[in-house]
């Protein structure tokens, strides 16, 4: 006795594909419609520049998106778990800054695990502020935004550190490739790829869903949600100094500022415009991916046709803002009050 | 502010048909709301008695059909045409905003301004209290307080309130007595009695029995989304609604064999928290205790704390005969103590997961290998409860926010029954279940029990009580007053003791 099976229609209302409607839900017609706008994208700056379709230039996107795609996935599980953390920009330059100035004394091993280290403890800071000083993350990560920030600032004078740009390690991570894919390209996807199958396939992306769902009826579930808040953050931290090491390998010197002002935002955006609620419990890594894509395609592609750059905050905002618009009148939102 | 307009304005609706994305919840439904009258709307979960109220309420669109009030057709788009066409829904699950008080909640969208749009709390409050004891809440509810101090039949007096101020010619409720005590219920039938003698047209969706037969002219019932058929009360009987409700007949549904409990499973000596004092009660391998009490005694918080989710100030609880203190909801589960809460919204459910993530939520160790979660063993653990406990979705894969009301609260059931726990406290289990499902998880109850479970129930209804438990402990502001071996428990007995002024503990014991 579960489904009525569906009856001829009475009056009126028009029968409905289910099949094919049952489908699209299961690939996600959010997915879908990014995959759409994608296509569209692709289409038009094709048209316009044949440039675009070049192995080279496709490269070209790929690691410029891959910084700002690590942060993004990362703060897709941060917010899937209810949270936010808008400290990760900071903690990328604090990272950049750190693996730069321990290159100069220990070399690249000491380095890379250093810098992921001090990221991991930046993390482990915002999650204890946020559940031993019951901070909520918005305000706890506001002040690690200034804060890692000021620190960066602090232990490098302001300036760019060190030099890297002759280490084979380094030079590897930047410039180098596998099987003819450049190393940044794999970086973003197995990190992607990991924390996707973590989120879909395991029982602590199962809880982390109902962390961000219901916290109450998480803790009565028995689920230990200190650790998984403290966990997550460490997680946000460590990916967040990951990017800030390649930030480094890029520019070949640890920069506090410049490299990583304003990621945190550019994650926010790529998480929401890929179908993540703010509100948290539901998201997936996959939207996140797609529209970083979407959005590495048309910076590059307005960049290919030689539009005034700053036209490209522009379009990200509008992106984002009809994005949301759409999904929720899709959602048949009411308008009333302020939105969910 | 509007005026009091002489209401006599009959609802009717006409072929009324809803579709969620191939679940087809109403199909071609008419229904007749007359001024001066209470039709009792009835049906199984997920029978779209919700839905039909929401579309009356302009919350959703229908797909077709057509509604007239006082003979004018009318279509309503947003809720807001629906209340300036005079109706008004009280919701199942009523929204209150959690910072403000009691009467900014009364008044929201529409509160009374002074002299340059300046809003008076004294003013407002003052108020709510006059509008408060005009419906007879007086008594009931502080206009001060905040939204989030409120217990579930708080906030729903707050959202009937609401819905009156503005003299609302058809009114509908939503099982609006699923959280409200025996008292509060009284209250609001004198409320909606006065409501139906001044003419207004008044719709009433519940599963209790008795209360149709109280309060409804008219009763029609619904079924897999399809009117059935209406009835006058006084010529009809329970047995031929329940037959109309689920196609069959169903007989007595309470009353399960007793058996001579084992050993005590959980023994609580002195216990005081926050909320309770000095509680002792033991609960055996094998036995039903039902915690009685009215509304606010304090056997939520009771539960909590034995779970692990309030601290124990002072007092023993014993597990198994050893004595444990929890410090997390977490280590009372791994004891085997699984707790099933009141407030499925709020405490329970994980809304925006599905049905199969919801079922599974407590027991996803026992599912996963490596820290990868079976998906087969799991859907299986989901479909087979959905099975038994009648769970009305197209899928496991449904998200939980998609039921209707009875069918959550089976969703959160399952979990616990999945458990296995060798103890389990249910509280208010079978809030909002239709008639068939009460006696299907009566019988699961029985069964549980059968097997040297110790199963502690806390409900609000006497005849549930009655029907189920070894042993009744009835408590009263925190404390027991009384308990009552099944054989000496009646309806009468256990009121008095949840009633009673004097707090002695001398009581009926058994
Ligand atoms: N937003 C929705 N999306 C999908 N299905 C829905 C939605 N709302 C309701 N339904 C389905 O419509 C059917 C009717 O639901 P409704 O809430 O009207 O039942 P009900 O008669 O009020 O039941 P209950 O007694 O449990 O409250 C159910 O099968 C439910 O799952
Ligand atoms: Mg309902």
């Amino acid at each position: 006795m579960t489904a009525t099976p569906v009856a001829p229609t009475v009056e009126g209302a028009p029968p409905r594909e289910r099949g094919w409607r049952r489908i699209l839900r299961a690939i996600g017609v959010q997915n879908l419609s990014l995959v759409a706008a994608i296509a569209v994208l692709v289409l038009v700056i094709g048209s316009q520049n044949s440039a675009f379709y070049l192995t080279s230039n496709l490269k070209t996107i790929g690691m410029a998106v891959t910084i700002s795609g690590l942060l993004a996935v990362v703060q897709t599980v941060v917010i899937i778990m209810g949270g936010i953390d808008l400290s990760v920009g900071s903690v990328a330059g604090l990272a950049s800054v750190a693996s730069a100035m321990l290159f100069t004394s220990f070399g690249s091993g000491v380095s890379l695990i250093g810098a992921l280290a001090i990221g991991a403890v930046c993390g482990v800071i915002s999650g204890s502020v946020v559940v031993f000083g019951r901070v909520t993350p918005m305000i706890a990560t506001l002040a690690g935004l200034i804060g890692y920030k000021g620190i960066a600032q602090l232990v490098s004078d302001g300036r760019a550190q060190g030099y890297t740009g002759a280490d084979p390690l380094y030079v590897f991570l930047a410039r180098g490739s596998v099987l003819g894919i450049p190393t940044l390209i794999w970086i973003l996807a197995l990190v992607a790829a990991a924390l996707h199958v973590m989120l879909r396939y395991t029982r602590m992306g199962r809880n982390i869903y109902a962390v961000g769902g219901n916290d109450t009826a998480a803790r009565l579930s028995g689920i230990d949600i200190n650790r998984y808040i403290l966990g997550v953050f460490a997680l946000a931290g460590t990916v967040a100094a990951l990017a800030g090491v390649l930030i480094t390998a890029r520019t070949g010197s640890g920069q506090p500022v410049s490299g990583s002002e304003g990621l945190e935002f550019q994650s926010i955006t790529a998480a929401a415009l890929g179908g993540v609620a703010l509100r948290g419990g539901k998201g997936s890594i996959g939207g996140t991916i797609l529209a970083v894509i979407l959005l590495g395609i048309l910076l590059n592609g307005m960049s290919l046709l030689g539009v005034n750059p700053f036209w490209q905050n522009i379009a990200q905002g509008t992106l984002l803002v009809s994005a949301v618009i759409i999904q929720q009148l899709r959602n048949g939102e009411r308008r009333v009050g302020l939105p969910k | 502010m509007r005026t009091v307009t002489q209401a006599s304005a009959s609802l009717t609706a006409r072929g009324i048909s809803k579709n969620f994305s191939g679940v087809r919840a109403l199909d071609g439904v008419d229904i007749d709301l007359p001024a001066g009258r209470v039709t009792a709307l009835m049906g199984e979960n997920g029978a779209g008695k919700s839905t039909l109220l929401k579309i009356l309420s302009g919350d959703h669109l229908p797909d077709a059909g057509e509604i007239e009030i006082g003979g004018e057709t009318v279509s309503f788009q947003t809720p807001f045409d629906a209340r300036s066409a005079g109706l008004r829904v009280i919701a199942q699950e009523p929204e209150i905003v959690p910072h403000v008080s009691v009467a900014e909640n009364i008044y929201l969208g529409a509160l009374p301004s002074g002299r340059l749009g300046r809003v008076s709390q004294r003013a407002i409050e003052e108020q709510a209290r006059q509008d408060l004891e005009r419906f007879g809440f007086g008594h009931l509810l502080d206009p001060a307080r905040l939204g989030v101090e409120l217990s579930p039949a708080q906030r729903q007096i707050v959202e009937i309130v609401r819905c009156l101020i503005d003299e609302p010619q058809v009114i509908c409720f939503d099982e609006p007595t699923s959280s409200l005590s025996d008292h509060e219920t009284d209250v609001l039938f004198e409320l909606i009695a006065r409501l139906r003698d001044e003419g207004r047209a008044v719709g009433y969706v519940s599963h209790r029995m008795h209360e149709i037969f109280r309060i409804a002219d008219t009763v029609t019932v619904l079924r897999d989304g399809r009117l059935i058929g209406s009835r006058e009360v006084t010529d009809t009987t329970e047995g031929e609604i329940v037959k109309m409700m689920v196609g069959r007949d169903l007989t007595s549904m309470y009353d399960r064999d007793r058996r001579e409990p084992g050993a005590p499973a959980l023994e609580l000596e002195d216990v005081t928290t926050d909320d309770v004092t000095g509680v002792s009660l033991t609960v055996h391998h094998g036995e039903v205790v039902a915690l009685a009490g009215l509304v606010g005694a304090g056997r939520t918080e009771l539960a909590l704390a034995i779970a692990g989710d309030r601290p124990v100030r002072s007092g023993v609880i014993k597990v198994e005969g050893t004595p444990r203190q929890f410090g997390s909801p977490r280590e009372a589960i791994a004891a085997g103590i699984a707790l099933a809460p009141e407030e499925r919204k709020a405490d329970a459910l994980v809304m925006v997961r599905t049905v199969r993530d919801n079922i599974a939520l407590a027991v996803l160790g026992s599912l996963s290998r490596f820290g990868f979660v079976k998906a087969r063993r799991e859907k299986d653990l989901a479909d087979r409860y959905i099975e038994q406990l009648h769970i009305r979705t197209p899928s496991a894969a449904q998200l939980v926010q998609n039921l209707s009301g009875g069918n959550q609260q089976k969703v959160v059931l399952a979990r616990w029954l999945a458990r296995d726990a060798g103890i389990l406290i249910l509280d208010e289990p079978t809030r909002g279940v239709d008639v068939g499902a009460k006696a299907e998880i009566y019988q699961i109850i029985d069964e549980l029990a059968s097997r040297g479970v110790a199963v502690l129930v806390i409900s609000s209804e006497l005849p549930e009580v009655l029907g189920l438990a070894d042993r009744v402990v009835v408590m009263q502001n925190g404390r027991v007053t009384g308990e009552l071996h099944h054989t000496e428990a009646t309806e009468e007995r256990i009121l008095t003791l949840a009633i009673a002024d004097h707090l002695s503990d001398e009581g009926a014991t058994s």
